[in-house]
């Protein structure tokens, strides 16, 4: 085994983890103002994609012109979900929102299929596919610029929940009766979170888009992500980061060891196997806050 | 809904654990178990056998997740791997020569022992995150399937289920497959029916509403959880077994992939928590309304001149959400 291999696997699987990170950290965006787990997120990830590709490819607009329109559509989307779905939700059994968001999963997907079709396009982002050296290990461009976007989203965030809206937010997240009682909005603060969750996706759906290309299989993403959020604590954004980093190397240093035992395609087992461990031994996560429902 | 037991009084304790309180639910379980029995006769084949033969059989399957959904109250994503565990032992004992009678006792027990390991999760947490655990042991079991040729005969593969035989004899016809899944339909809601008039229902239910609430009256809360998903996975085995034995005839893993697990709970949720008209309503909605629809949207889309509707949803082969 030599050393520039596992460092190679190692920081690759970092970088792959922190686009992992973008999808948990739209899941936690809205689990953290109303406590919803939006199983829905792969597939808002996926209509983002489409969305910049119906802009860029369809109609052959230029990509900055494409990202931002899409970015203001799915901010709408995100904000129309909250209000038509899961407003009326509010206070009902935690199996009624989660079927919810499952079911808006299978319609988000459903939709896309009927009127783009099941074929993979690429997103031609105009990254280089030449591998990026660092010393003898070869990085993928991509995973290094996504790598970058989630850092920024992550610090973006950071400075945002000290605005005042950002406040908000935290207050909204804290107690609902509390906020309502001091004059927040919280309906207003609840659908501004999903808004920021859809442009985290937009985001999102560029970079997997370009990795993978854009199809229907964007929307597995949900597993990693969900993995990540819950490693990370639910409602922690900085856990998203730091939790996608620890996931996405356990699981290409640990699926080149598994790959050899049990031939392939351990990747998932992995993150089952971290999503079931996380759950039962420390529920809350890395950093989240831990009130979480324990018997 | 109405309030059907207005006007209803009990006077003994006997008469408020009567099985049918209105004297008209019993008049309408007889009407529709002879409309079941006589179905064959009514129903063309085809009919009989690509919809009716799989509602019974997943509302069977819907029953028994209500058992644990809706009774105890603990959200499972995984059933269809249970089910999984089920048909493959089943059809791998079948396969080894075991008559079907101790096959179908096999894959249920099978998948009891596997599903209690379900329940292990349940015992430490609840809620979101119970749902999230099983959704990822679905995709445990999923890929334990995909990945193991022993088990499923090589990733793609599919596992030929031999002729489903009852007491030595063969089932092939369409009427006595449909009366063997009718049969353990009924069966599962005669269990169903009456778990509510036990004390195993009764703690079920107060393991539900609130857990140590249960424990201070005495209900050890720990151990009816894991007898619940032991039933529940029990039935799910069974049932598992006789969907691949008299309906796919053959075993593969899509057959019981996660969509599948969601289906089925949607089915529950729709029929609603803990109702067992609801199951059969509920399976009925979730399975038969994507033929309706898109039958609907085909013969609009026919009389607008619209192309663009694909028949995506074959009708003859009725499977939920066949992707």
């Amino acid at each position: 085994m030599d050393w520039i291999f596992l460092a190679e696997l190692t920081v690759n699987g970092a970088l792959t983890g922190l686009l992992y990170s973008l999808v948990a950290i739209g899941l936690v965006l809205i689990y953290k103002s109303s406590a919803v787990p939006n199983l829905a997120q792969g597939a808002l990830t996926m209509l983002g994609a489409y969305i910049v590709l119906a802009f860029s490819h369809n109609l052959g607009w230029s990509l900055w012109i494409a990202i931002p329109l899409s970015v203001v559509i799915m901010f709408f989307v995100g904000i129309g979900i909250e209000r038509v779905a899961l407003r009326r939700l509010a206070g009902r059994p935690i199996v009624m929102i989660l079927m919810m968001t499952m079911g808006l999963d299978i319609f988000l997907r459903g939709t896309t299929l009927a009127i783009w079709g099941g074929s993979s396009r690429s997103m031609n982002l105009g990254v280089s596919y030449d591998p990026f050296f660092v010393g003898d290990m070869l990085l993928s461009r991509i995973h290094i610029l996504g790598a970058g976007v989630a850092i920024a989203l992550f610090v973006a965030f950071m400075l945002f929940f000290r605005t005042r809206m950002g406040i908000r937010l935290r207050a909204i997240s804290d107690d609902y009766l509390a906020s309502w009682s001091v004059g927040i909005s919280v309906e207003g603060g609840v659908g501004l979170s999903w808004g920021l969750a859809s442009i985290v996706a937009v985001a999102t759906g560029v970079i997997w888009g370009e990795v993978q290309g854009v199809d229907q299989s964007l929307s597995l993403l949900l597993l990693k992500g969900l993995t990540v959020a819950v490693l990370g604590g639910l409602d922690s954004i900085l856990g998203a980061i730091v939790a996608g980093i620890i996931l996405g190397i356990m699981e290409s240093v640990g699926s080149f060891y598994l790959d050899a035992i049990v031939g392939g395609g351990s990747r998932e087992l992995i993150v089952a196997a971290v999503l079931i461990l996380t759950v039962m031994i420390r529920p809350h996560g890395l950093f989240g806050r831990h009130d979480i429902e324990r018997i | 809904m109405f309030y059907r037991l207005s006007g209803v009084h009990h006077n003994s304790y006997k008469s408020d654990s009567k099985l049918f309180p209105v004297r008209a639910d019993r008049n309408a379980v007889i009407f529709f178990l002879v409309l079941g029995v006589a179905a064959p006769f009514l129903i063309p084949s085809l009919y009989l056998n690509s919809y009716i033969l799989p509602w019974l059989i997943w509302t069977a399957a819907v029953l028994g997740l209500n058992l644990v959904t809706g009774w105890a109250g603990q959200l499972h994503l995984g059933y269809a791997a249970v089910m999984a565990v089920g048909a493959y032992s089943a059809v791998h004992a079948a396969k080894f020569g075991i008559p079907w009678e101790f096959a179908l006792l096999i894959g249920g027990l099978a998948s009891s022992l596997i599903g209690s390991l379900f329940a292990f999760t349940a015992l430490r947490v609840k809620g979101l995150y119970l749902a999230l655990t099983t959704l990822a042991m679905q995709f445990v079991m999923d890929w334990v399937l995909t990945h193991s040729p022993a088990i499923s005969g090589g990733s793609h593969a599919s596992l030929q289920a031999p002729t489903f035989a009852l007491l030595g004899q063969k089932i092939t016809s369409d009427a006595g497959l449909y009366y063997v899944a009718f049969g353990w339909c009924v069966l599962v809601t005669i269990f169903m029916l009456n778990l509510k008039r036990t004390g195993l229902g009764r703690a079920l239910v107060a393991v539900r509403e609130k857990d140590f609430a249960a424990a201070i009256l005495g209900v050890n809360s720990f151990y009816y959880k894991v007898v619940a998903f032991a039933a529940s996975s029990f039935i799910a085995g069974v049932t598992g077994a006789l969907l691949v034995a008299t309906f796919y005839f053959l075993a593969a893993p899509e057959q019981f992939a996660v969509n599948v697990s969601i289906q089925v709970l949607a089915m529950v949720i729709i029929g609603g928590l803990g109702s067992i008209i609801g199951s059969y309503m509920g399976a009925a909605l979730i399975l038969l309304m994507p033929g309706v629809v898109n039958q609907i949207f085909s013969s609009v889309a026919e009389i607008m001149g619209w192309n663009w509707v694909s028949k995506r949803w074959p009708i003859s082969r009725m499977q939920p959400m066949a992707r």
